[in-house]
């Protein structure tokens, strides 16, 4: 079990949605942060105050997935988040010691196997 | 010629009560503008706020100045019945004596008044177009638009043009205003397109306080709007103020009522976008119609804009802030409306040349329907058509949309340098200095796939 960590655009988010969607990867959770990754152009002018925005609004998506499932949740993301400029984002992919359901108590990737409806 | 001009300016003392009441008026619709921009901020997503409010406050800066050039001079001055002339061209003329004949107020105070006018039917035509305009084509488009629409629409029904003799009835600018701006807005929504995830993402208000606010504001400003526009304080304008008051508090009602039984909720936007369908409907009807008349227009006019609300997004068609309905279709009932319950014993209209008596069909005047559906024929014609063909000719010239990437990243940062909302975390201070050696680089573009 893994957990694939995806910083994105947040304009990209949808799209990013969209394609785990269609992966049927169904377990996510996301998160609104700022963040910074070597982009530095933009330049706002409030009166005569001039910035360089520092941090960038970026949307986190968590993603816990079993084993086979870890390279097709990379590629929808990369899919959906991709536009090909600085700022597109970064995904992380960190083992997982345990992963818990609560309701039921499965663990591991019984936890993490989406529910059949 | 000096000596009989200062004869004449002798002559005319402006009624004081009048020229006040006109003062305070024309600074109340003023208001309106900005209070349409709150409203329309408030209605779109964080990112766009500020571009969205700038629409509104650029209609102030370009129709203001286009206005004083040449817009009140073909609305007003004296031409065809199609357009006025050139008489008041950079206010020529336009002083301290009255406009006509029988006005109390001086020749400025109507200018102005007017002015305001066209400034916010502008201003309300950006409805159609936010979220992906290119705010230098929109500024474009504002110059032509005030120019060759307003005043020609506001020619025929205020300035002495052809609806005007035919006693077409209009008090407040149903046609020119409600009409205009509605018509304008869907062929501009049809030339500019959609945004590029209309109907596939949910694009949602992000301030709902906001859109109250604006709401509000537009109400309270409206009654100058309406009240002024007897241009004075005579009982039309009298009775204008009061059924602003009354008719848009029945389309609440209907809205409240509407909107429980269709989704059992009654929805905060649903009753800002109810205040703005009451004011229009009894826009062009004001000061003809009696007070019982102006709350079952704003009850019977309220469904028709309710259902068009309700259908306009299942479409393909992205008028994205509904001006069709809220200002289009109710200006329209408004104006048919004054055909079947106008009444001369309220409004005192006289029968001129042309003109019928000021009674609707319900009391015995025919021929003022007739005039009336004439009117709301014509009015939506020529502005969808000129609207329809100024863009398209504009598009030919210079791009109408944003980018898609500038569309995703949001307008306000695209256009203005700025956020609504910023947090400022983590930004780095550009010290003037810095500034003039290095200008900022510009914004990263994507190349756009169309």
């Amino acid at each position: 079990v893994k957990l694939v960590i995806g910083i994105v655009r947040p304009e990209k988010a949808n799209d990013v949605l969209e394609a785990l969607y269609r992966a049927e990867v169904r377990g996510v959770s996301i998160s609104r942060i700022e963040g910074h990754g070597g982009e530095l152009d933009r330049v706002e002018t409030y009166r005569g105050t001039t910035v360089q925005v520092g941090m960038e609004d970026k949307v986190r998506f968590e993603i816990a997935v079993s084993d086979d499932f870890v390279q097709p949740t990379i590629d929808a993301v990369c899919d959906g988040a991709r536009t090909g400029e600085v700022g597109d984002g970064k995904i992380f992919v960190l083992p997982l010691e345990r992963a818990v359901r609560i309701r039921t108590g499965e663990t591991d990737s019984g936890a993490v196997t989406p529910v059949k409806s | 010629m000096s000596d009989v001009l200062t004869i004449a300016q002798a002559a005319f003392e402006p009624d004081t009560g009048d020229t006040a009441w006109m003062l305070t008026a024309t600074a109340l619709v003023i208001l309106m503008t900005i209070g349409l921009g709150l409203f329309y901020a408030g209605l779109v997503r964080a990112k766009n706020a500020l571009n969205t409010f700038m629409m509104c406050i650029a209609a102030l800066a370009v129709v203001g100045i286009s206005w004083a050039a040449v817009g009140y001079s073909l609305a007003f001055g004296e031409g065809s019945g199609f357009i006025g002339d050139f008489s008041y061209v950079f206010l020529k003329d336009v002083g301290f004596e009255p406009f006509a004949e029988g006005q109390t107020i001086p020749h400025l105070v109507f200018f102005a008044f007017q002015g305001s006018f066209c400034i916010i039917t502008a201003a309300l035509v950006s409805g159609a177009v936010v979220e992906r305009m290119r705010f230098s084509s929109y500024l474009i488009f504002l110059v032509i638009w005030s120019i060759l629409v307003y005043p020609v629409m506001a020619h025929w029904v205020f300035g002495g043009g052809f609806l005007f003799d035919r006693g077409t009835l209009d008090f407040a600018g149903g046609i020119s205003v409600e009409m205009g701006s509605g018509f304008s807005a869907l062929a501009a929504a049809l030339v500019v397109g959609a945004r590029k995830d209309y109907g596939r993402q949910a694009l949602l208000p992000h301030n709902a306080v906001l859109v109250l606010l604006g709401a509000g504001l537009l109400w309270f400003g409206w009654f100058g709007f309406n009240g002024g526009s007897g241009i004075g304080t005579g009982n039309q304008s009298v009775l204008a103020f009061t059924n602003t008051l009354l008719t848009p508090a029945a389309s609440l009602v209907v809205w409240f009522a509407l909107d429980a039984l269709r989704g059992r909720k009654v929805t905060a936007i649903g009753a800002a976008t109810a205040i703005i369908v009451g004011c229009v409907l009894i826009t062009p009807a004001g000061g003809f119609v009696s007070p019982a008349w102006a709350v079952a227009i704003g009850i019977v006019g309220t469904f028709p804009c309710y259902a068009l609300v309700a259908w306009r997004p299942r479409t393909r068609v992205d008028e994205t802030l509904d001006v069709l309905a809220v200002h289009g279709l109710a200006g329209f009932v408004g104006i048919l409306a004054i055909g079947f319950v106008a009444q001369e014993a309220w409004n005192g209209v006289e029968a001129a040349e042309l003109a019928p008596l000021g009674d609707g069909l319900l009391y015995g005047g025919g021929a003022l329907l007739g005039d009336q559906a004439l009117a709301a024929l014509i009015a939506p014609a020529y502005a969808f058509g000129a609207t329809f063909i100024i863009l398209k000719v504009l598009g030919f010239i210079t791009d109408l949309r944003s980018s898609e990437h500038e569309e995703a990243v949001g307008l306000d940062p695209i256009y203005h340098g700025e956020e609504a909302y910023p947090t400022g975390e983590g930004a780095i201070l550009v010290t003037p200095t810095e500034a003039d050696e290095a200008p900022p680089p510009a914004p990263p573009r994507v190349a756009d796939p169309a």
